[in-house]
């Protein structure tokens, strides 16, 4: 069953410059927010590791190295990909562009690992926080 | 002695004669050319608009070889006429010349499409070195720029005058790019790659008209379109400049008619080079023209025996960062041929083989050209490919590396362009002494034309040289796999200023952790102020100009130079403090106070309250200068210490290094403020400064090297200036002085600097001075920061119930 959806109007768009990061406090949770130029990514803002904020990570592609200790996550899985939070992962969130302004889904997750192999070690791995990833939403186009 | 007349000083004309000398019986020679310029390397016009090389460097045959080998030079001499009973030729200024012998390479013109009003001011051929010039006269960042032809030379043109700052745009009235190189799919790869390089590409268009009162503003097209220009340059084509064919009454159709032994219909006339045809081609490249005045010299000297037998038309795009090769027999409709393919969009390769026969009969490669010596050694030899059939695309990966060049015979040409064959630099590497590449490329002209053969001869010298020793090449990471020094060469000559754009054009279009900080870092040393200044390819540290701690806070470092503080100082040091309870404040290892435990939100606060400069203790660049008392105070110092300290950390600080770089200066040989295990020391004696360089007292422990013994405290500044500038043009990122003196090795860093011509040291201190001026404290950013949110913490805009 789907929980409800919960969309936070998070930061004006233009305040998140282009291939960076910046966390927002939502309630109880930090959460980092990327802009990718064609879209933006929201996962939680910390390293599994040892708890870096992701935020003011270097962003690679579609994965943000962490300024710590430049753990790799996929911004898409919140997957680690390499360095010490490789089996580890970290919560994603939802997002979606409305009128300049960036929302964050709060209630769930967004949509889980796509490869085989991703579902495998996301069944493997739990987030620092809150729910398991999962597939059972499909990748929507989130922008 | 017999007179020789040669028309035409161009690459062909010369490298004709360059052979004839060679042979005997001797001539008493006269060469004319209607340019003001010595043999140059025409291939290289194009790195020349692109600014890589200065008019010099491409010169083939100065001035003193024409003095040397006793031949007659006549410059800015056009020939109008020639009078072949009589053996005469009369040229532009009047004079009648007899000849014994004539020899004609006239080359090739430019072809003008019949385009209406093109003779307009603004409108420019590329065709040799005085168009080149005016293009770079005329040419300015922002004008827009209309490249008519999108062939070898169009494209190169259009990058030259992109690299001088135009807004450029190709104008090809075929459908693809390099339509007689290329298929429609290789046409595309270019197309894609010349885009992500900011060119637009139009196809299919024919220009009709240049539009402008007098002077350019657009270009109109078959169907009523229109673009705006400022500068139009037509390079849709050259034909070969046959009219002293005619004046002579040689046979002449497309070019002048040669046979295989490079004769004309006229027993003593012969021609050579973009002006023949031979067997039905006319050739617009520089190999077989190579080929061609071989033979003719062997015949004009009365030793007939060679034939030119063709050559295989081979071209190579040079444009840094698009590689494209193409060679032999291209066109989808060859008898009885097979096609074989490899395409990778992602990484922009393309790769295309004509097979007939169980030979290869033609390729193209884009996106990737190192394989195309060994292709084009399977289209001159026509080797039966059916052992490799698996291999052809990509070979195994040889653990020999001498098979290659074992497999090369001795009398085949490893250098198209320059004609030198394997056996040639075999030679000159025993005999001549030859054991690096620019020694080779001296010796033989090897590799100094296009290049394509820099790789093969490498091979050579590694597989001959007996102490051959490989250069370690420092690549950054993955994203962008070009050695360190060559890629700094590239952001210079190619005048790349944002870091997306070189990773867009040279890399792989993303780049990660390692390689953005480094691009960022070189772009700013290159331009200083005058880069585009991305903060998203630097750490956080560079962003916020703070150390990131490992709970996500940040550490202040003020600067106090020196080490030398006030009361004052030290007053609001402590109110900031308590006031935003700063949970550690500590003296440091490089006499100074960290204020540990900061939000990123309170550093603008903070810094404005501090009123002091940035000590840039976040970043790769100028940390401190660690000083004793001196003269100042202390009973044994015998100069002043802190005074020159103060003084190198004032000229130094604000910049950025490729590690970080920590100094010291101290008043006597005790040593006190350890200068001599720092980046930079200034170690004080009785009359003098040792100015010592590469000291480390980290992770690795090293006593610096004696870089100069000086007597003034502004010598040893200059000094030390030289190096701290050589280190920062030299240096792989990321790699520390004491790191790079050691491979760079002491006696060398010092030739470099303090035994480096006036000239050097000039430019050294020059460059220096430039990025200091454009450098501020990087704390002033708390009155302009770069964007909204750099120090702010983002709220939600709504309020939320989790």
């Amino acid at each position: 069953m789907k929980a409800p959806e919960t969309w936070v109007r998070i930061s004006r768009c233009r305040d998140i410059p282009l291939r960076e990061g910046r966390a927002v406090k939502v309630g109880n949770r930090e959460i980092a927010v990327f802009n990718l130029g064609d879209r933006f990514l929201a996962i939680e803002n910390r390293c599994p590791h040892k708890g870096g904020p992701l935020a003011d990570g270097i962003v690679s592609g579609t994965t943000v190295v962490c300024p710590l200790h430049a753990s790799m996550l996929s911004l898409e899985t919140g997957i680690g990909v390499h360095g010490p939070s490789a089996s580890s992962c970290v919560e994603t969130f939802r997002t979606r562009v409305e009128d300049g302004t960036v929302l964050v889904d709060l209630s769930q997750k967004r949509a889980g690992p796509e490869k085989a192999g991703d579902r495998e070690l996301a069944g493997r791995c739990v987030p620092s926080r809150g729910v398991p990833a999962t597939s059972e939403y499909p990748s929507a186009a989130d922008v | 002695m017999k007179r020789l007349v040669v028309v035409g000083n161009g690459m062909a004309g010369v490298a004709c004669v360059e052979q004839i000398l060679r042979h005997s019986p001797k001539f008493q020679i006269t060469i004319f050319g209607d340019e003001t310029h010595v043999n140059y390397n025409r291939i290289l016009l194009s790195s020349v608009l692109a600014g890589e090389k200065a008019d010099d460097d491409i010169v083939l045959n100065g001035l003193d070889w024409y003095q040397k080998t006793n031949i007659d030079l006549r410059l800015c001499v056009r020939i109008i006429g020639v009078d072949s009973k009589a053996q005469t030729v009369t040229g532009d200024d009047g004079s009648v010349t007899a000849f014994d012998k004539l020899l004609l390479a006239t080359g090739s013109v430019p072809l003008i499409p019949s385009i209406e009003e093109v003779k307009k001011d603004g409108v420019f051929v590329f065709r040799n070195l005085d168009d080149t010039r005016a293009l770079l006269e005329r040419c300015r960042p922002g004008l827009k720029a209309v490249v008519i032809g999108g062939g070898l030379l169009g494209l190169e043109a259009a990058r030259g005058l992109q690299v001088q700052g135009c807004e450029v745009t190709v104008v090809h009235l075929m459908e693809w790019l390099m339509e007689r190189q290329l298929d429609a799919t290789g046409g595309g790869y270019l197309a894609a790659k010349m885009n992500q390089m900011g060119i637009t590409v139009l196809l299919g268009l024919s220009t009709t008209a240049i539009l402008g009162n007098g002077k350019v503003e657009g270009v109109q097209f078959k169907g009523g379109g229109s673009i705006a220009a400022d500068l139009v340059v037509i390079a849709a084509g050259i034909r070969p400049n046959v009219s002293l064919g005619h004046e002579a009454g040689l046979e002449v159709k497309r070019g002048i008619v040669v046979n295989d032994y490079m004769e004309t219909s006229h027993p003593d006339i012969f021609a050579v080079g973009e002006c023949v045809q031979h067997n039905g081609i006319c050739y617009g490249l520089v190999a077989p023209l190579l080929e061609q005045g071989k033979v003719l010299a062997a015949t004009i000297t009365g030793n007939k025996g060679p034939k030119y037998q063709g050559s295989v038309p081979a071209a190579k795009l040079k444009i840094m960062g698009v590689d494209v090769f193409s060679a032999g027999e291209i066109g989808d409709r060859l008898d009885g041929s097979e096609v074989i393919r490899y395409e990778d969009p992602a990484l922009g390769i393309y790769r295309r083989l004509n097979l007939k026969d169980g030979r290869l009969a033609g390729v193209i490669l884009v996106g990737d050209t190192a394989d195309s010596p060994r292709y084009m050694d399977w289209l001159r030899t026509g080797k039966d490919l059916l052992s490799l059939r698996r291999q052809l695309l990509f070979p195994s990966a040889v653990e020999d590396i001498g098979l290659d060049i074992a497999q090369v015979a001795d009398r085949e040409t490893v250098c198209g362009c320059m004609g030198v064959t394997k056996g040639a630099i075999i030679h000159a590497i025993h005999e001549k002494g030859v054991n690096t590449l620019a020694q080779l490329k001296e010796c033989t002209r090897a590799s100094t034309g296009c290049g394509s053969c820099t790789s093969l001869c490498q091979s050579l010298l590694k597989a001959v040289v007996p102490e051959f020793e490989e250069e370690v090449k420092n690549t950054i990471c993955k994203c962008i796999p070009m050695a360190e020094d060559q890629l700094r060469e590239i952001l210079r000559s190619q005048r790349l200023k944002s870091v997306h754009e070189v990773l867009e054009i040279y890399g792989n279009g993303v780049g990660c952790e390692v390689c953005k900080p480094a691009l960022s870092y070189m772009l700013d040393m290159l331009w200083c102020g005058q880069h585009h200044e991305d903060r998203s390819a630097r750490f956080i540290n560079d962003r916020v100009h703070a150390n990131i701690q490992k709970d996500g806070t940040f550490s202040v470092v003020p600067r106090i130079r020196g080490g030398v503080t006030s009361a004052a100082e030290l007053r609001r040091i402590a109110d900031v403090a308590e006031k935003y309870r700063v949970p550690m404040v500590k003296i440091t290892g490089s006499q100074r106070i960290d204020l540990l435990g900061v939000k990123k939100s309170d550093l603008p606060k903070i810094w404005a309250d501090l009123g002091m400069p940035s000590g840039q203790a976040y970043t790769k660049g100028v940390r401190m200068v660690k000083t004793c008392v001196g003269t100042e105070f202390c009973r044994f110092g015998v100069q002043d210490s802190t005074g020159a300290g103060i003084e190198m950390e004032r000229r130094f600080e604000n910049l950025f290094t490729p590690h970080k770089v920590k100094m010291g200066a101290v008043g006597c040989p005790r040593n006190c403020a350890e200068a001599t295990v720092k980046d930079i020391g200034l170690v004080g004696q009785e009359g003098s400064w040792q100015v010592v360089v590469g000291g480390a007292a980290g992770k690795k422990v090293r006593k610096a090297d004696l870089l100069i013994t000086v007597e003034t405290s502004e010598q040893a500044l200059e000094a030390a200036s030289l190096f701290f500038q050589h280190y920062r043009e030299s240096a792989n990122y990321l790699e520390r002085t004491y790191d790079f003196v050691e491979r760079i090795g002491i006696e060398k860093v010092r030739k470099d600097t303090v035994y480096a011509t006036d000239a050097v040291k000039k430019g050294l201190l020059e460059r220096l001075r430039k990025s200091k001026d454009r450098s501020s404290d990087a704390w002033l950013e708390r009155d302009n920061p770069r964007n909204t949110t750099q120090f702010i913490q983002i709220k939600p805009l709504e309020e939320v119930f989790v």
